[in-house]
């Protein structure tokens, strides 16, 4: 009984993870940048679906997609106003500029956080949940909206999967993540690409946000925790390996449901953050990492 | 001839003193008003006090001084609630604070109030250590007043409703303690297992979590494994959150006890009406006529800034007024003589009647808790609305669950 509440629960947040960790690693396979803003997009996404359903009462699937569409300017912002202008300076020495991103997207989160904290306070929003009730799985009483939220993981997780392999933009996208000057030479606009992985980062993270705020709930506090999840996780898998992130995801999610029923919620992220340090000492690179 | 200067230097001493002691009675009384604006029950703790100062303003303010109110905001931090202080007392020259609902921010501050003499009242915070200090060190800690219940007055105020409406009217027989982890809740749970057994309430479990918790699954799981009759809350920091996933998770157990954020009216809408059917400690409420004060200045806080305060709001628009009324039986702002005439209080405000415990009481300087004065009351949000269930004299409502509850007697 115990076993599979531990089973059901784990897989619910574990799949969450993975859509918030897998966007994250693909802008950094891609363009070799670490967003640290990512909390904050994860949480304006899921405060501005809840500011549009219940004060502009625009209904739940409306402010859902409003939430995501919130995400995708966040995310473009993020790169036009902060990333895009710290890449193409010239009075920033290359070997520098990594760190500058950084900590201009660190920033960046932390403006966003306070605007939000500003506007809506740092009390918790949840977003109304599309689908409501509960059903009985295995004997686990399980909220549907927690089903909703893996399927919708686990499909947009394979959509991107099939975006990648399968299409010519996609296809893009992955020879630029494994040689960025290769992908130049056959005359491809490596401006554009970059454009296009944020757009779907933005609204991998806006689909991720959103759900989280239906499943959990979010506050401005969240954009630490948030960040620092989806940076433990990249970093487990092996930065900028997608597969890796998605094993990492599960691993984390359920090492963490593992211990909050079985020693304490109040443990809850001690022990992966342990495996974390763990790993690094015995494999520098993750799981999957190639660097 | 020496003689004669020294007169007359005595004389444009006196008339100095004078014209500075004119000044002072048109000087306005300044209160520091240092809050969580950003969190939904420290919000309403600077309108409300505005909302007195423009009342008692309106009505030709203590003596013909006017009452001005300088807000800041602490982001819920300590740090920040000391530098606030300490600019309100140094640079803005305030005769008396009003601040925060947190315990930790007002446990920091209590020290500076000492050091720099400055009357000080908290709208808000719970720990039994703040009136606790008063009466260890009366001397040095006299500046400090508690302005809301103690951790023990709020657990009693609990148990006494629990006993009417669980007991009695329900027969529930066992309760789960769930609380946050922070300094005012460590009184409350010692309060909670003292006084749940005496009302009938057997305690088969105590859950503490950080308030850092996110998912609430594994805490409601483990409650459920108990089987209680009841959840008894100690819930501040957290609350959206946990109501949201109590709903969502259909947990058949009801909640009843603290919940803060619960007290807000904004509450209904950042948990989209999750909150239907969750019972809270409140000390009053939207159209509940405590005192023949609450109702006005609830209508009048909504009029102004659209929904109704939090319970902080009630109580720092009470200590706006009987800040006033010790100013002017004081006859002046000197912190001594502020602090006797505090102590003197005996103001009926929105809450119910205010008097402080002495000097000889354990909790002194804190709100006396009692019939006649302040018993606070539980309320329920039923149709997405704050509506009063206990006592009797007030009780508007019927208690009434959601269909997912599942009560076992």
């Amino acid at each position: 009984m115990r076993a599979f509440q531990i089973l059901i629960d784990g897989f619910a947040i574990s799949a969450l993870y993975a859509l918030g960790a897998t966007g994250f690693t693909l802008i950094f396979g891609v363009s070799g940048v670490l967003n640290l803003s990512h909390g904050a997009i994860m949480v304006a996404a899921a405060v501005a679906a809840w500011a549009a359903a219940s004060i502009l009462n625009v209904g739940t699937y409306a402010g859902a997609l409003i939430g995501v569409g919130v995400a995708l300017l966040t995310s473009f912002a993020t790169y036009f106003a902060v990333v895009k202008p710290i890449q193409d300076s010239r009075r920033i020495p290359n070997e520098e500029k990594e760190i500058f991103v950084l900590t201009g997207t660190l920033l960046w989160g932390i403006m966003i956080q306070e605007v939000i904290a500003y506007l809506f306070t740092n009390n918790a929003k949840t977003v109304l949940p599309i689908v409501e009730g509960v059903v009985e799985i295995l004997g686990v009483r399980t909220p549907k909206n927690e089903i909703f939220t893996a399927i919708v993981c686990c499909f947009v997780i394979a959509l991107l999967w099939l975006l990648v392999n399968r299409t010519r933009t996609g296809k893009a996208v992955l020879a630029a993540s494994m040689n960025p000057r290769g992908v130049t030479l056959l005359g491809l606009e490596l401006t554009n690409i970059y454009v296009v992985v944020w757009a779907i980062y933005g609204i991998l993270a806006g689909i991720a946000g959103v759900l989280l705020g239906m499943f959990l709930g979010v506050s401005s506090y969240s954009v630490g925790p948030l960040t620092a999840s989806a940076f433990s996780i990249v970093v487990l898998g092996g930065l900028g390996s997608v597969s890796g992130s998605l094993i990492a995801a599960f691993v984390v999610g359920y090492l963490e449901t593992l211990t909050a029923y079985l020693v304490s919620p109040a443990y809850r992220t001690i022990p992966a953050l342990l495996l974390l340090v763990f790993v690094m000492y015995i494999r520098p690179q993750g799981l999957l990492g190639r660097r | 001839m020496k003689k004669g200067l020294s007169v007359a230097l005595r004389i444009a001493v006196g008339a100095l003193v004078t014209a500075s002691g004119a000044a002072l009675a048109a000087d306005p009384v300044r209160i520091g008003v240092i809050a969580e604006a950003q969190a939904i029950a420290g919000a309403s703790i600077p309108q409300a006090a505005q909302l007195a100062a423009d009342e008692i303003n309106a009505d030709g303010g203590v003596d013909g001084r006017k009452i001005e109110i300088i807000s800041y905001d602490n982001h819920s931090s300590s740090a920040d609630s000391v530098r606030a202080f300490q600019r309100a007392v140094n640079e803005d020259k305030v005769n008396a604070v009003i601040a925060s609902y947190i315990s930790e921010v007002v446990l920091a501050l209590e020290p500076w109030a000492s050091r720099l003499k400055t009357p000080f009242v908290t709208p808000g915070a719970a720990s039994n250590e703040i009136s606790k200090s008063v009466h260890s060190d009366y001397e040095k800690n006299k500046y400090t007043f508690h302005g809301y219940l103690t951790s023990a007055a709020l657990a009693l105020s609990v148990c006494d409703g629990a006993k009417d409406l669980l007991v009695d009217k329900m027969h529930m027989k066992t309760a789960v303690i769930m609380s946050e982890d922070a300094a005012w809740t460590k009184p409350l749970d010692i309060g909670y297992e003292e006084c749940l057994p005496k009302i009938g309430l057997k305690v088969l479990d105590h859950i503490r979590f950080s308030p850092d918790t996110t998912d609430f699954t594994p805490i409601f799981n483990k409650i459920e494994g108990s089987k209680p009759d009841v959840i008894i809350t100690g819930i501040s920091h957290v609350g959206v959150q946990p109501t949201v996933q109590w709903k969502n998770q259909q947990v058949p157990i009801p909640m009843f006890g603290i919940s803060s954020q619960a007290t807000n009216e904004t509450f209904g809408k950042d948990t989209n009406q999750a909150a239907e059917g969750v019972l809270y400690q409140g000390v009053s409420g939207p159209g509940v006529a405590v005192t023949p004060k609450s109702v006005p200045f609830a209508e009048a806080f909504k009029k102004k800034f659209g929904n109704y305060p939090s319970y902080a709001g009630y109580t720092a628009y009470d200590e706006v007024y009987y800040i006033a009324d010790a100013v002017k039986r004081a006859g002046s702002t000197d912190a001594d003589k502020l602090v006797d005439a505090l102590e003197k209080t005996d103001w009926e405000g929105t809450i119910g009647r205010v008097q402080f415990y002495g000097k000889d009481d354990p909790f002194t300087h804190s709100i006396k808790y009692g019939k006649g004065l302040i018993t606070g009351l539980m309320l329920q949000w039923q149709d997405g609305k704050q509506s009063a269930v206990w006592p009797k004299d007030v009780a508007k409502v019927d208690v009434k669950f959601p269909s997912f509850i599942k009560l076992s007697n």
